[in-house]
């Protein structure tokens, strides 16, 4: 059944439910596991590596935590091709304010940039976005952008199609005010188990941790159960 | 050229042979006729005052405010043609607006005065318009609380955001004067795009003047501010009101034969009295501070009549 003008995926057999992660013939697409979540010093990001074509894997090592201030990053889900563009936009702009401005933009800022670009072009768009940034006056804060465009601020959040499935896991074992090192080590055991189940993720584990110190990348290899090598950077 | 003059000030973006531009010098004359206007930076909060001139009995008191709200967090007085001023204040609104509209959140004071600085300096540049005949002085606070996205559900850990900096507060007091050249001046802050990671104290220095005076008592007005140590940053804003109306009525001292009306207004911090907002002073409070500026006249008069006498 062909989906009226301006309605983004296919309604279903039963005329009702509209599948919202249709995408284009041939479009790369990040079936993924994406989280972020608050701890003691500020935030750590999350997620797979894998970008799938239908059932090919396009990229087994994908880079889908991406920098968009020096301390604000993302965690892309949805279509790698929307989601780089809306990053890249709300990069610019960043960028800019902090020009124009004399002083770095606040995570607000940038969360407030990237639910206009989603919410005004949801007709067009097939992205999921985590937010997650770094500010001394304001600690580490952790924003949420779903499918259409609202705006939640979470303790932690979690995105892609391997979330549904640590729901239970990162509700039970989430806690407030975390250690750095027990915040790797629930982010890496959650990621872990949505790769175990979730066919669309998989490849590495890649991790930044955002506190007063700057952004730290972390990897996890598959080779060894996701125990190293750590920090890369 | 048969007119009278050099020539040089018939057109605006036209600079005289010695770099000067007439008609921003003439559009500074218009001002300088304008009631006094008066803005003190407090360590609490900012005062505007103003001087309105009564220009005929007919007209209701306390009617035609020249002190107008910008948005929630910040207001305008202007000295000059009055209806410069309103024109000057709707584009501040739009850009407070414009600000909102993206950022979801109030526009910092810089900012708002950064964008109207540029828009007036925009009218000195072209032949079809003429300069802004005011200077308007734009006071606001910039919330020291952390402000959530217009618009966001949720509010994160119940225990707040870690990794939050001892003593990393921002926002406080702004005060600006936008020339008509387009000519403002703001001070550093020490938060800066090239060394945005991490500040041991990032305190967003508040911006701008300690204390701003335009209009044609300016010079007085002035001379009374810089009396008041403002950069020591002791003045409390319940003293900035009192002082704001003395100021106005010493500055009126050399037109007294003109009747005039004081209008004022503040900005507290977010736990003061106006909750961050801005605000006309209260009627109890402004004349309160007017019997004391009339008393302090007085008083100085007395002291001129016994020095007199020795």
């Amino acid at each position: 059944m062909v989906a009226p003008h301006g309605v983004t995926g296919m309604l279903g057999e039963d005329g009702i439910h509209v599948d919202m992660q249709h995408l284009k013939s041939g479009e790369v697409n990040l079936g993924t596991s994406i989280m972020a979540i608050n701890f003691k010093d500020g935030v750590i990001l999350g997620a797979d590596s894998r970008t799938t074509t239908g059932a090919y894997i396009a990229n087994r090592v994908t880079d889908k935590l991406t920098q968009v201030h020096d301390t604000i990053w993302c965690c892309r889900s949805g279509s790698a091709a929307d989601t780089q563009a809306v990053a890249d936009i709300v990069s610019y702009h960043l960028n800019m304010y902090g020009v124009t401005n004399n002083e770095a933009p606040s995570t607000q800022v940038a969360a407030s940039l990237f639910q206009e670009l989603c919410y005004e072009n949801k007709d067009a768009l097939s992205a999921g976005i985590i937010i997650a940034g770094y500010d001394p006056r304001h600690g580490g804060q952790v924003y949420s952008i779903p499918l259409g465009g609202s705006l939640h601020k979470q303790s932690f959040a979690i995105g892609g199609s391997g979330s549904t499935y640590i729901y239970g896991y990162t509700d039970a074992h989430w806690r407030e005010q975390m250690t750095e090192q027990e915040g790797i080590d629930f982010v890496r055991s959650a990621l872990q188990e949505a790769i175990k189940w979730d066919g669309s993720s998989g490849g590495v584990i890649r991790l930044v941790v955002l506190t007063k110190k700057g952004a730290v990348r972390h990897l996890y290899l598959p080779d060894n159960g996701y125990t190293g090598p750590g920090v890369t950077n | 050229m048969t007119s009278i003059g050099t020539g040089y000030d018939l057109s605006n973006s036209v600079f005289s042979p010695d770099g000067r531009n007439f008609q921003v010098e003439y559009a500074v004359k218009a001002v300088e006729n304008g009631g006094t206007a008066v803005g003190i930076r407090c360590k609490d909060g900012v005062v505007l005052a103003v001087e309105k001139i009564i220009t005929s009995k007919l007209l209701k008191p306390g009617a035609n405010k020249r002190i107008a709200t910008v948005d929630r967090h910040v207001g305008i007085v202007s000295a000059g043609l009055v209806p410069d001023g309103r024109h000057f204040v709707s584009r501040a609104r739009d850009e407070a607006s414009s600000w909102r509209g993206v950022y979801k959140g109030p526009i910092p004071t810089s900012a708002l005065a950064n964008r109207l600085g540029g828009y007036v300096q925009a009218y000195t540049l072209y032949s079809s318009v003429r300069p802004f005949g005011t200077t308007a002085i734009v006071a606001g606070w910039d919330s020291e609380a952390e402000l959530a996205v217009d618009g966001q559900v949720g509010t994160g850990p119940s225990s707040g955001s870690g990794g939050k900096v001892e003593g990393a507060k921002g926002g406080g007091p702004g005060l600006y004067m936008i020339e008509p050249s387009g000519l403002y001046w703001v001070s550093s802050t020490s938060a800066s795009a090239s060394s945005p990671i991490y500040h041991p104290n990032p305190t967003i220095l508040p911006g701008g003047y300690y204390g701003a005076a335009t209009g044609k008592g300016r010079q007085a007005a002035k001379a009374e501010l810089e009396k008041l140590d403002l950069s020591s940053g002791n003045l409390s804003l319940a003293d900035g009101v009192k002082e704001a109306a003395r100021i106005i009525y010493v500055a009126h001292e050399d037109s007294k034969d003109k009747e005039f009306e004081l209008e004022m207004s503040w900005i507290s911090s977010v736990d003061g009295p106006t909750k961050g907002r801005h605000e006309e002073v209260p009627k109890e409070l402004r004349e309160e501070a007017e019997k004391a500026a009339k008393r302090a006249l007085e008083g100085e008069d007395e002291e001129e009549e016994e020095k007199m006498e020795e």
